[in-house]
């Protein structure tokens, strides 16, 4: 099965690790992911002002090389661009004023009117894969690991976007259990890490996140599960000016869904770029035995 | 330096100023009225619960809570609103839009504010003074989103 | 006047007996002939070029022009000593923008994305408007090339930006305020100096000059008088050249330099 498949551009560079682990565990479930032939960075953020237009473009031109690829759904790994990528989507398909505005000004593009679908990594697995075929490919149960589910911002809000309604969202949860985890109730997991304001805001984006990781940590998670690169900066690279500076008793992992994917599926553990990870993710993996130990 | 930007002040602390003065002279009828028609909210929905606030993650360094924000934008006080710190450490999480028992979508409002500002070639974050560390470690989506919410 | 006309100005040659068109320049209205370029019918109109001029031959990037057209709502751009004058036209040209480029020290820069990222932050402003793209007069996809380089693929970034000539059209058009073409520039020299792998037959060419490959060819044409340098420049005989569009496998008959 391919579908087509919109990286992002930090998938590209930070999140080397995002993307590998993606790419490599989906083609073991069946699933080859198609990058788009052409595409530009979404915005990250969506326009929340109704007279403005402009920041839509971007997004809006994405779903039409969707579209040109012969797609009717596209999928998205990034919780940022799912966020804004499904926005604008819906924006084209609801609002035939705007739409026909766009779709003017962009005359060197072909007209779109939301006819692709926008669809994050865990609905597709949870849709197209399913829970038993992923617990059944599973080659290295993640057995004894208790593993804190975080949705983050753009994944559940607002509602009209959410992967699911955030107060009954079970896909994260479901995807852990079916990897063979401990589930670990997060009260965190819909809380806000601070996000781009950690580069103009960073005192109190940390302070944000330090709350939201001391709520996983209080429940005896042993890492942090994630899908947003954004995140995994503010909550992971920074961690230790959280436990420096913002009150955060002790560290906590974290890693992204698709790397723990990735090992439960038994990928070469090459594949998933611990280097780019917090420092505590290899050596906890490598601890459970998740991992052979390689030098560094 | 951590704390990397001041945000566009404009006016000081408004606490600092100990009081505000409200008459009919103070409200600033274009500013609810720019307010609402960029934002598509109806401002008077909000009945001042104070829910945006509690659920808020940055509220804790915010000169007004988004409460106030709300009130005194209701009351059109135009100065003491765009003065304030708080649609700059906003970081559009819609916490307070998915929580809003009046269904005002704050996160909007904000924006509207945010643009009140900006559309007049203020920006509130100079990417050039950006530390080199912070761009060497940082993933581009922290970039993009911050210029896109604070810049011009 | 000669009655062979130099190779290469044949084409740009004004037919004085041409008819004459109205085009407006900053506004003022000039007659002028309707085969000359823009750049022509400006001389032709009296202005004389200090600047915005200079290689005449589409290549340089100094007289970037921008013209409306009387029955549509568009910008139109060409490169004023490529560009035939089109009745009716408004133009101007805007032979340089003011554009930001950050100094940067090649042999300190390490070949990683975050060193452009660094140098031009405002990089992240781009909100894929397409108007570069829609003014290059190059037809360089601009907004594609930056979208590669937001996203560190160098690569793509050079390839698509070669065509470049600097002209800094895309820069004026900006939304985000970022010049385009010096970050492409930049990023095409990290990438050509330090990424992509060396041409291995340049090294070879330059070890066969070292070693007097070329000597005596040269000392040739050295001696040579100017009757038999013109029949060896024009006689399509004497000089084999590569056609137009040509494979890359394409080989001279005589390969005795190669």
């Amino acid at each position: 099965m391919k579908v087509s498949y919109y990286p992002g551009c930090t998938l590209k560079t930070k999140a080397r690790n995002l993307e590998d682990t993606a790419i490599g565990a989906l083609a073991v479930l069946g699933v080859e992911l198609v990058e788009l032939p052409r595409w530009n960075c979404c915005g990250a953020v969506t326009s929340l002002a109704q007279d403005d237009l402009l920041h839509m473009l971007a997004p809006v031109r994405d779903l039409i090389r969707a579209k040109e690829q012969g797609s009717d759904k596209l999928v998205t790994i990034c919780s940022m661009c799912y966020n804004t990528l499904a926005r604008a989507n819906l924006l084209m398909r609801n609002d035939a004023e705007k739409r026909d505005a766009l779709n003017r000004f962009m005359d060197e593009e072909p007209d779109y009117a939301g006819e692709v679908e926008v669809i994050h990594l865990l609905n597709f697995i949870r849709d197209e894969v399913g829970w038993d075929k992923l617990r059944a490919a599973v080659r290295r149960p993640l057995t004894g690991l208790r593993v804190a589910p975080y949705y983050g911002c753009t994944l559940v809000r607002p509602a009209e976007v959410a992967i699911e309604p955030a107060v009954d969202a079970t896909v994260f949860e479901k995807f852990i259990e079916a990897l063979g985890a401990q589930l670990v109730h997060n009260p965190g997991a819909f809380d806000c890490c601070g996000s781009y304001q950690i580069l103009s805001h960073p005192k109190q984006a940390l302070a944000a996140s330090a709350e939201l990781l001391g709520k996983a940590k209080n429940k005896g998670a042993d890492v942090l599960a994630l899908s947003c690169p954004l995140c995994d900066y503010n909550l992971g690279k920074r961690q230790n000016e959280l436990v420096a500076d913002h009150g955060l008793e002790s560290k906590l992992p974290t890693i992204y869904f698709t790397q723990l994917l990735a090992v439960a599926l038994g990928l070469d553990s090459s594949l998933c770029h611990f280097e780019l990870n917090h420092e505590g993710t290899r050596s906890l993996l490598e601890e459970r035995n998740l991992i052979s130990t390689v030098a560094v | 330096m951590r704390h990397g930007f001041a945000p566009g002040r404009i006016c000081s602390h408004w606490e600092d100023q100990m009081r505000i003065l409200i008459n009919g002279r103070t409200v600033d009828e274009d500013f609810i009225e720019r307010v609402e028609e960029i934002s598509e909210q109806n401002i008077k929905r909000c009945m001042q619960c104070g829910t945006c606030s509690a659920s808020c993650p940055m509220e804790a360094d915010m000169d007004l809570s988004p409460r106030v924000v709300m009130h005194f934008t209701q009351m059109g006080l135009r100065d003491v609103v765009q003065g304030a710190n708080t649609v700059w450490i906003c970081a559009s999480c819609h916490t307070c839009e998915a929580r809003c028992p009046r269904g005002v979508d704050l996160p909007k409002i904000m924006e509207a504010i945010r643009l009140l500002t900006l559309r007049k070639n203020k920006d509130a974050v100079d990417p050039r003074q950006l530390e080199a560390t912070v761009i060497d470690e940082a993933p581009q989506a922290a970039m993009v989103g911050c210029f896109r919410k604070l810049t011009a | 006047m000669s009655t062979t006309a130099p190779i290469g100005e044949d084409k740009i040659v004004a037919k004085v007996t041409s008819k004459h068109v109205p085009i407006y320049v900053m506004g003022k209205r000039y007659d002028v002939p309707d085969s000359l370029t823009i750049m022509k019918a400006m001389e032709y109109a009296g202005y004389k070029f200090i600047r915005g001029c200079g290689c005449r031959g589409g290549i340089c990037g100094a007289c970037g022009t921008v013209y409306k057209k009387p029955d549509d709502y568009k910008i139109h751009v060409g490169l004023a000593c490529q560009t035939v004058v089109q009745e009716g036209m408004h133009l101007t040209q805007i032979p340089f923008y003011p554009a930001t480029r950050t100094v940067f020290d090649y042999e300190q820069t390490p070949a990683v994305a975050e060193a452009v990222f660094k140098a031009y932050p405002e990089l992240f402003r781009c909100v894929a408007c397409n108007a570069c793209t829609k003014i290059c007069p190059m037809d360089v996809p601009v907004m594609d090339y930056v979208a590669a380089i937001k996203r560190g693929d160098f690569e793509k970034a050079t390839e698509l930006s070669f065509d470049c000539i600097q002209c800094g059209l895309c820069a004026s058009r900006c939304m985000a305020e970022m010049a385009q073409y010096h970050i492409a520039q930049m990023v095409r020299r990290i990438y050509g100096g330090k990424i992509k792998p060396k041409a291995t037959h340049l090294a070879v060419m330059v070890d066969n000059v070292k070693a007097g490959k070329f000597k005596d060819g040269l000392e040739q044409l050295k001696k040579a008088d100017v009757a038999t340098l013109k029949q060896l420049y024009m006689s399509k005989d004497a000089r084999e050249i590569e056609p137009n569009m040509s494979e890359d496998e394409w080989v001279p008959t005589n390969n005795a330099y190669l």
